[in-house]
């Protein structure tokens, strides 16, 4: 139950007078909403982690490319084949 | 851009495994502390790919899990007794209690709902407002902000038939106890990645400091946890003892302030019992005074004596890597997913029923 999934921001709608930010997420088709009030920056097309409802983290793609690339790493100090094509790429 | 597939991918997986077989030169224990993380090793066969010398421990990081056996009564009791509409995320419903599981309550007649989130029992209670609603909120760090919301939430919203019965558990005064245990012998911790999402890292750097533990900050996929167990296997080999972040892309060093200040506006940090460890200093969440009103224990003073756990389950010892659940006498004999004796046979962040689930896969 502690896991949380990232899935991409569609849309934002404002509920009950302004106090409250939810958003629907897309996690590979299926669409959940989720509320903001934890990420007050995120907009539409961020991706998102979330849980319980509750988005909880921006999900950064700079970030997400180094576990990639510390394989790049090791693969220039054991001799292994390039992983570029692995590397996490835009839609 | 995609965040799932290549971060199960087999190959890559394997140039991991193998660089962790260069690295390693003596044994090593690593406890991963998270359920979640525990899965995603038993389920990928990750633990029997690893060299000999790495021997993965399992940690107590499985909420369902360490919700005290009294908690559970008590929820029962305000399904049953009280009558109340009573809101839980779906693993807390198989729990055994002392008497029946929240499920067996369901069955014989109460009102018992499985919710994907907090935000919902606010919504059924304003749907309802002849009937009282509680939500049985338990989860580590990750999910204290959502329980929290809710509090806001009906706040806000002058929503006075709302109330949650809390059992939170908090990771960092976890670890320290399981290193001050004598008899748990852990080199290196992978520290649960999505706790870290709330919290931020800087609440391990004094644990790892004091120790002398690396811990690394890992996420859930198959490559998160292997890129985890070799970075703490390079600190070890280099005697180094430093926090590292594997799991940056979800991970900031400060947490989620908004979060954190949302927890801090409903909970204060208490003593928590956790089941099969007993009491840890400071590792729990209670509700503040100022919002008595939706702290289903006070709202409704439910005393319930403390029952006695299950005697053949060892599940203390499971949690705190003293044994593994094969060396259980009854793990999958007369505990089984579907008649659990204990909590980790429950959830499937459980160590038990990881290991029972995949079975065919890990060996004793
Ligand atoms: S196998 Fe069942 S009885 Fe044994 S420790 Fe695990 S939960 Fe308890």
């Amino acid at each position: 139950m502690c896991l949380a999934i990232p899935g991409k921001i569609k849309s934002i709608e404002i509920q009950y007078g302004g106090m409250v930010r939810m958003a629907k997420v897309s996690f590979g088709g299926i669409t959940k909403e989720a509320s903001l009030e934890m990420l007050p920056d995120a907009d539409v097309d961020d991706y998102v982690l979330v849980h319980v409802g509750v988005a909880i983290s921006k999900v950064n793609e700079e970030e997400a490319q180094k576990t990639f690339k510390y394989l790049e790493e090791i693969g220039e100090l054991g001799e292994l084949e390039d992983v570029d094509e692995y590397l996490p790429k835009s839609e | 851009m995609k965040y799932m597939s290549e971060y199960r991918d087999p190959e890559l997986a394997k140039k991991y495994l193998e660089e962790i077989k260069n690295t390693v030169s003596r044994p090593w224990s690593i406890m991963e502390v998270c359920g979640g993380q525990t899965h995603s090793l038993v389920k990928n066969g990750i633990i029997e790919m690893l060299p000999d010398k790495v021997t993965m421990i399992h940690g107590p990081g499985c909420p369902v899990c360490v919700t005290p056996l009294n908690l559970i009564d008590k929820a029962v009791y305000l399904a049953v007794e009280k009558g109340v509409i009573l809101c839980s995320f779906g693993d807390m419903l198989r729990v055994p209690g002392s008497q029946k599981s929240l499920l067996e309550a369901k069955a014989e007649g109460a009102d018992v709902r499985i919710l994907y989130s907090p935000l919902e029992a606010v919504k059924i209670a304003e749907d309802n407002p002849h009937k009282e609603v509680v939500f049985f909120a338990v989860g580590f760090e990750t999910t204290a902000p959502a329980n929290a919301l809710s509090v806001v939430h009906a706040h806000r919203r002058g929503v006075k038939n709302y109330s949650i019965l809390a059992s939170h558990v908090l990771v960092p005064p976890a670890i320290k106890a399981v290193i001050d245990d004598e008899e748990s012998k852990i080199d290196g911790f992978l520290a649960a990645g999505h706790v870290c999402t709330i919290m931020g890292n800087t609440e391990y750097h004094p644990l790892s400091a004091a120790y002398k533990v690396p811990i690394v900050v890992t996420g859930f996929e198959p490559l998160d946890v292997l890129q985890g167990i070799l970075m703490v296997i390079r600190q070890l080999e280099q005697s180094k003892s430093e926090v590292e972040n594997q799991y940056a892309r979800i991970v900031r060093e400060e947490g989620n302030p908004d979060a954190q200040k949302v927890i801090d506006e409903v909970f204060e940090v208490r003593n928590q019992m956790w089941r099969g460890i007993g009491e840890i200093p400071e590792s729990g969440y209670a509700v503040r005074e100022k919002y008595a009103d939706f702290d289903a224990t006070k709202k409704y003073n439910v005393t319930i004596e403390e029952a006695p756990e299950n005697p053949d389950c060892i599940s203390g010892q499971i949690m705190k890597g003293i044994k593994k659940p094969f060396e259980c006498s009854q793990f999958g004999k007369t505990c089984k997913p579907t008649n659990p004796l204990g909590a980790p046979m429950v959830s499937s962040e459980g160590a038990c029923a990881a290991y029972y689930h995949f079975s065919g896969l890990v060996e004793a």
